[in-house]
């Protein structure tokens, strides 16, 4: 078992890690902070004109010092929608996360602990949802979405929606994790002497089992994060995800990108780099975290 | 007698995700707008409205309803498109060259790059090159498929003008009604780009996998039996020991259709490539109701079809597979 000092004396001995650590911590709180950091706020109508749309970068020639990374389309600062856009894919992020280790968590415990056709249902289950893809099963659902609700009705749900199914399309991951280690704890002396002395096999599951089998779902959460991150950016892209007045780092792409044809690059450029920045970091950390509590687990990397 | 068994059961299970697709694409014909409208308009009384519920079947129950459009869907007839005022399955069956040419461009540049890289990489597993590109599949893996398209597009397109940006450029027609985009000189300098992306985020998956798979063939037994016979070290690496990496590849290759499907709706928008997936995204916006049908009608098939595929072929190629289901 590895402490939580051991734990931190090895990040700060992996250069990787603690620049991953580093630039995330920075996006964090970037995003947090928004609110208070940014120079406008560029959902606010009154604080934004169309006059400033599409200034390049200050250090342009045509730059203008109020905007740093330069303004989109409508005259916002790109820096700003970013600072905000990084806070709404990292709650969505972090929010499916959370559905998907309940689901996943639950279910994984109880095919593993019951075992029997139950196991068998949920692992096959399992098996067909994770073929047909989460971004496929997203697609598809909020396709029918849209296309049933009001455009309104569709841009106040939204970010529910995308927390929801992303998080119920990926609970086979977390349901696999915790299913294998469940096999291999129920083996073990203190799960027998448990039900010997007559506790419900609800008890056994959740208070005696579940928290042994808790390392390999933090070491998965942290890349299912990314994943999220990545999805989410994906159906904001097409216009399924995040609509324009509450945009994602996805939906701040899709808003700018056609733009580049007329050679307006940052307002994509800036937003792809965060993206990017933000999902190799988790990556980066998520095989990290891996190497270090589970060195069984490598992906054959080294 | 296994084979057998395990291909029933395979039939069984393709016809239960059929089933479950079918039964999606008929609740939403049935609660995405009213058909009526779109027949008569406006101007017709609530009476004859209700004549004409009858007559078109509409107030059935739901089952035979739905046997109904199960019925039609089996011959073929997935209802006409609102926008293109054509049956929709013909709709689909037009754009579903340009798709597969592209999953085809993606599919050769990632066997011809994950394939050597791979086993580069289990061979000289200490080498800078190798190093180089385990550093870079990570941040591969870490760039979404649109960014990659929006980057090769805007570079290679936009600044430096090496290919079109967008659109599949002049095709011919083969025979059979296929129109090729691969015969013209226009035609596959515009499948380079959407195709590069399109393979952008399987490559670095591929190439850990292939190299995983590779490191672990070399260290078995029969490996090493075979260079102990003496046999050449290239014959013994690309022989013997390669061969035996492709079956989890193939494996892996078979689950990833659903998420290559959803790439290709990233990568034909981007690149305006007028396939499925384009159109897919227009008839969302239009909400031309048979046409979202249809694709997911379609895209469930090829899903069932490649998934049953891949499972046969992997019984095929390696006969010590325990088949799920039969017994030993």
């Amino acid at each position: 078992m590895i402490t939580w000092r051991s734990l931190l004396k090895r990040f700060l001995a992996d250069p990787v890690a603690l620049v991953s650590g580093i630039v995330l911590l920075f996006l964090v709180l970037m995003a947090a902070l928004a609110p208070l950091l940014a120079p406008q706020n560029p959902y606010d109508l009154m604080q934004i004109d169309i006059m400033d749309s599409e200034i390049p970068p200050v250090w342009r020639s045509d730059g203008d010092a109020r905007f740093l990374l330069g303004t989109d389309e409508q005259g916002r600062g790109i820096l700003s929608t970013i600072m905000y856009g990084t806070g709404i894919s990292l709650i969505i992020g972090i929010g499916a996360v959370v559905v998907q280790g309940i689901l996943g968590v639950t279910l994984g415990l109880i095919a593993g602990y019951r075992g029997g056709w139950i196991d068998a249902f949920l692992m096959r289950l399992a098996d067909i949802q994770m073929s047909l893809s989460t971004l496929m099963i997203a697609i598809i659902v909020l396709a029918i979405f849209s296309a049933t609700f009001d455009a309104n009705i569709y841009a106040d749900y939204a970010i529910f929606m995308l927390i929801l199914i992303i998080g119920i399309a990926e609970w086979p991951k977390f349901a696999r994790t915790v299913r294998s280690s469940v096999l291999g704890e129920k083996k073990k002396e203190y799960v027998d002497a448990a039900r010997v002395i007559g506790l419900p096999a609800r008890k056994v599951m959740w208070g005696h089992i579940l928290p042994n089998t808790l390392t390999p779902v933090l070491v998965i959460s942290t890349i299912q994060v990314a994943e999220a991150i990545m999805t989410e950016a994906a159906l904001s892209f097409l216009g399924l995800g995040m609509p324009v007045n509450q945009p994602s780092l996805g939906s701040l792409i899709r808003s700018g990108y056609e733009l580049i044809f007329s050679g307006s690059w940052w307002i994509t450029l800036y937003p792809a780099l965060v993206l990017i920045a933000l999902i190799l970091a988790l990556n980066l950390l998520g095989d990290w975290l891996r190497d270090v509590m589970n060195p069984r687990l490598r992906r054959g990397d080294d | 007698m296994h084979i057998l068994a395990f291909l029933i059961r395979r039939a069984i299970q393709a016809a239960i995700v059929m089933f479950v697709i079918s039964l999606i694409g008929f609740s939403i014909q049935d609660n995405l707008g009213d058909p009526l409208r779109e027949l008569v308009g406006q101007s017709v009384s609530e009476a004859e409205r209700q004549l004409l519920r009858d007559q078109l079947g509409l107030n059935d129950p739901f089952f035979v309803q739905y046997a109904r459009f199960l019925g039609n869907a089996v011959q073929g007839d997935l209802g006409t498109s609102y926008f293109f005022k054509r049956p929709a399955i013909d709709v689909i069956l037009d754009k579903f060259p340009a798709t597969f040419e592209l999953v085809l461009g993606a599919t050769f540049i990632f066997l011809a790059v994950s394939i050597p890289a791979g086993i580069y990489c289990a061979i000289n597993r200490t080498s800078w090159l190798a190093r180089f590109i385990m550093t870079g599949s990570i941040v591969g893996i870490s760039i979404p498929v649109f960014l990659t398209a929006i980057f090769l597009q805007w570079i290679f397109a936009v600044e430096l003008g090496w290919f079109p940006s967008s659109g599949r450029g002049e095709t011919v027609a083969l025979p059979w009604g296929w129109e090729t985009g691969l015969l013209t000189l226009d035609g596959l300098s515009r499948l380079v780009l959407p195709s590069i992306a399109l393979s952008s985020i399987m490559l670095p998956l591929f190439i850990r996998l292939i190299r995983a798979e590779m490191m672990e063939t070399m260290g078995t037994d029969y490996v090493r039996f075979a260079r102990a016979k003496g046999l050449s070290t290239a014959r013994v690496r690309y022989v013997h020991a390669f061969r035996n990496t492709l079956l989890p590849v193939v494996t892996v290759g078979g689950l990833m259709i659903g998420t290559l499907i959803a790439y290709t709706i990233l990568t034909e928008t981007v690149f305006q490539w007028p396939g499925m997936g384009f159109m897919f995204l227009e008839a969302i916006n239009r909400v031309d109701t048979p046409l979202i049908i249809a694709y997911i009608i379609m895209v469930g098939l090829i899903f069932v079809v490649v998934n049953t595929a891949v499972d046969f072929i992997y019984t095929l190629i390696n006969p010590m597979v325990k088949l799920p289901g039969a017994k030993s």
